[in-house]
């Protein structure tokens, strides 16, 4: 049985964490924190959870409590947006270097400057090298999904790396929506006891963690071992889905194709604007435009050899992507790891790179429709397009 | 987790090491000598040192060596040469030399005997 619930993703990302009850969770309790962990507190505060919760003086210290915590053998969560991501930074790498499968919903937000506070991805795709594992949501129903497996996969004998869940601001996270929550019974089923491989608390066997390496050392052979493990991630992604498909009913995989067959212009987005996208394509399919879909659920591990296969019979492809690399060439992360997994492919689309949203602008299935008939009118745009960016003067 | 046998660790490829460059022994700072920092060395004047332990309490690095709870010396194979133990000692009985200059001294003392 599942509840029909009308939610916010931020309580929707809660009632997930509920569920999960995680043996510590450390948070910074005020913005630029997300009602995620405000929510998650009142739930400890009225003793529906038993997790220990520590309120910390900053993002840097939670992220260095969860460590902490996740090294004392602890099954640890933590939630964060947009700056304090940011200050996060120094500690996202120690805790994926430590093998810690800390699981952390993140709401994305845009990083100043100019202070802006509204959605893009620019947050987590700046930590895109820092050895998370990352889930995208498209609404409230895929964050609380993806926070229940996120656990799962991160905690995965053959990964044990930390994982984000990431969802977009505001659009997601303070937008009621409709959802269905799982029973509490089935999902603790699901999420089931993490045991952790080794514990600092165990001292009977004590070890050292975080110990220096040197010059002399083997840091090389240690981060192939975590490259090894971001790799291992892509099956277990598959398996948990499947498992929680047959559990729950969705099995939403590595991504959602949508009217790809016989597209003639496919679009990849990623987040809330695969919503946008959507429509967008419902629309233009009505008016005889051919176009379709690649929605992209799993962003690290990337699943580089799947994605060329349901995308490498499409003529062209146009990749929207949310955020900038501020690299000079084709501008967005997403479009630039969509050319890089197509590069040795035989049959090869052409693709595009195009920017939108960034700051919250507003999108919408107007400028997807405009870019489709341009594609298909044989209009191809040299380098990086925006949509939704006041180009002239007027 | 057991002690680990260490000795053809050099040739270990990266399937071998343990996860997370987790060591399973604990204390191991004990053996990784970090004295080399030094560039000011502590030295103890017997007659004026009293048995406070002050300085055992302050060193930083437990680099003051006691046994049957009275000072004997320091593990310069520990001690960086902060000073503290020369600035908290209540009867000035501790006094930081140049350590090249000690260091010299030593060679030229094993050179001798």
């Amino acid at each position: 049985m599942s509840r029909p619930v009308a939610v916010v993703g931020t309580d929707a990302v809660a009632e997930a964490m509920r569920q999960i009850e995680p043996d510590v969770v450390a948070a910074y309790p005020i913005t630029p924190q997300t009602a995620i962990v405000e929510t998650f507190a009142t739930m400890v505060a009225n003793g529906e959870v038993k997790t220990e919760m520590i309120n910390v003086e900053s993002e840097h210290s939670a992220m260095s409590a969860c460590i902490g915590a996740a090294s004392g053998g602890a099954r640890v969560m933590t939630c964060t947006s947009s700056q304090g991501l940011g200050l996060m930074w120094e500690m996202l790498y120690i805790a994926s270097g430590l093998r810690l499968p800390i699981v952390m919903p993140n709401v994305n937000r845009a990083l100043s400057a100019p202070i802006n506070i509204h959605c893009d991805h620019s947050d987590s795709m700046g930590a895109r090298d820092s050895g998370w594992i990352q889930i995208f949501s498209e609404n409230a129903q895929e964050a609380y999904e993806n926070t229940i497996q996120a656990a799962r996969i991160a905690e995965h004998p053959d990964v044990l790396l930390p994982a984000m869940v990431l969802l977009d601001g505001f659009i997601i996270s303070h937008g009621t929506e409709r959802a269905e929550f799982y029973d509490d019974e089935k999902v603790r089923e699901f999420v089931g006891e993490y045991k952790a491989p080794y514990t600092l608390l165990d001292s009977e066997n004590p070890i050292t963690v975080g110990s220096f390496d040197g010059l002399y050392g083997y840091f090389f052979e240690f981060k192939r071992a975590q490259e090894q493990a971001m790799h291992n991630a892509l099956p277990v992604v598959k398996e948990v889905g499947e498992e929680f498909g047959k559990k729950f009913g969705s099995n939403r995989g590595y991504f959602e194709t949508y009217q790809l067959e016989d597209a003639e212009v496919a679009f990849v987005a990623l987040g809330s604007g695969a919503g946008t996208t959507r429509a967008a394509v419902q629309q233009l399919r009505k008016e005889g435009v051919k176009a379709g879909m690649l929605k992209l659920r799993l962003f690290r591990p990337f699943p580089e050899e799947e994605l060329v296969k349901a995308l490498s019979h499409v003529p062209v492809v146009a990749v929207l992507d949310r955020s900038l690399t501020n690299s000079g060439g084709p501008s967005g992360p997403v479009c630039l790891e969509t050319m890089s997994a197509f590069y040795n492919a035989e049959s090869k689309p052409t693709i595009l790179s195009y920017i939108y949203g960034l700051g919250g602008r507003d999108f919408n299935p107007q400028m997807v429709k405009d870019a489709a008939y341009d594609l298909v009118e044989g209009n191809i745009p040299q380098g990086t397009s925006y949509l939704g960016l006041k180009e002239e003067d007027n | 987790m057991k002690k680990w046998d260490i000795k053809d660790i050099n040739k270990w490829s990266w399937k071998k090491h343990p996860l997370g460059a987790i060591i399973p022994e604990a204390a191991t700072a004990a053996n990784y000598k970090t004295g080399g920092w030094r560039s000011m060395r502590p030295v103890r004047d017997e007659e004026k040192c009293n048995q406070c332990l002050i300085c055992f309490i302050f060193c930083p690095d437990t680099s003051i060596i006691v046994e049957d709870e009275k000072v004997t010396g320091f593990n310069l194979h520990h001690c960086k040469g902060c000073g503290i133990c020369a600035h908290e000692c209540p009867r000035d009985a501790i006094e930081m030399v140049d350590e090249t200059e000690a260091a010299k001294q030593d060679k030229q003392e094993r050179g001798n005997s």
